[in-house]
């Protein structure tokens, strides 16, 4: 009898825990807020693979680059140590990636580390990129 | 046997010196040169110090040293899958 009350109190704790890992896992998709600073040039992606504000920025904006960021390095973070590898490691070679991934019109971080806006052909990315 | 006419005429021992006052006196005497001499030494010093100035140019750290290519080149395939598997904060 007290085992199976046991039992069923685990089954509940499990599809709680299950329930609350659903709403807060990966969202399938950029939040509108950032789609709209990549597309308007706000952010872009630099060669630590990691986004910065291209400009002054707002209150804001440093905000959700923030948090954005801090996601990632939480993400690499744990790749990395999968990969026998340094976070910063991980991070710059995601940062080639996702240079190459800007969309014609979004910001990018160029090797002398200015700001260039991604045009129809490759961007220019470190030499050691793949 | 205080015979001084067999050499010179020599003034009985009255340096202070020679007395137990005077040892006294003579380590303090040895204890203010030592004290003169550090003194001059510390006097000098600044003249023998380094003086390191900040450079008016900001100082960059190479972070990237670390990263070959040889890494970037074993990492790219896992990074793209992670890249693909976040596509809410990439």
């Amino acid at each position: 009898m007290q085992t199976t009350r046991f039992a069923r109190f685990g089954i509940a704790l499990g599809a709680a825990a299950l329930a609350v890992g659903a709403i807060a896992g990966p969202a399938l998709a950029r939040d509108p807020a950032y789609e709209a600073a990549r597309a308007a040039g706000k952010v872009g992606e630099k060669m630590d693979g990691y986004i910065g504000i291209v400009g002054s920025g707002d209150a804001d904006l440093r905000k959700m680059v923030d948090d954005i960021n801090i996601k990632r390095k939480a993400v690499y973070a744990q790749k990395a140590q999968e990969q026998h590898a340094t976070v910063e490691q991980y991070a710059f070679t995601s940062g080639c990636l996702l240079i190459s991934q800007t969309k014609p019109g979004e910001k990018y971080q160029a090797p002398d580390g200015s700001w260039k806006t991604r045009g129809a052909g490759a961007p220019e990315r470190d030499s050691r990129c793949p | 046997m205080n015979s001084p006419r067999l050499t010179h005429l020599h003034p009985p021992a009255r340096s202070e010196r020679m007395t137990a006052d005077g040892m006294r006196q003579g380590q303090s005497g040895r204890r203010a040169r030592r004290a003169a001499a550090m003194l001059v030494l510390g006097a000098t010093m600044p003249a023998g110090c380094i003086s390191v100035n900040a450079p008016d140019k900001p100082i960059v750290i190479e972070l990237n040293i670390n990263i070959t290519q040889e890494v970037i080149y074993r990492l790219a395939e896992d990074a793209s899958n992670t890249i693909q598997s976040n596509p809410d904060i990439f």
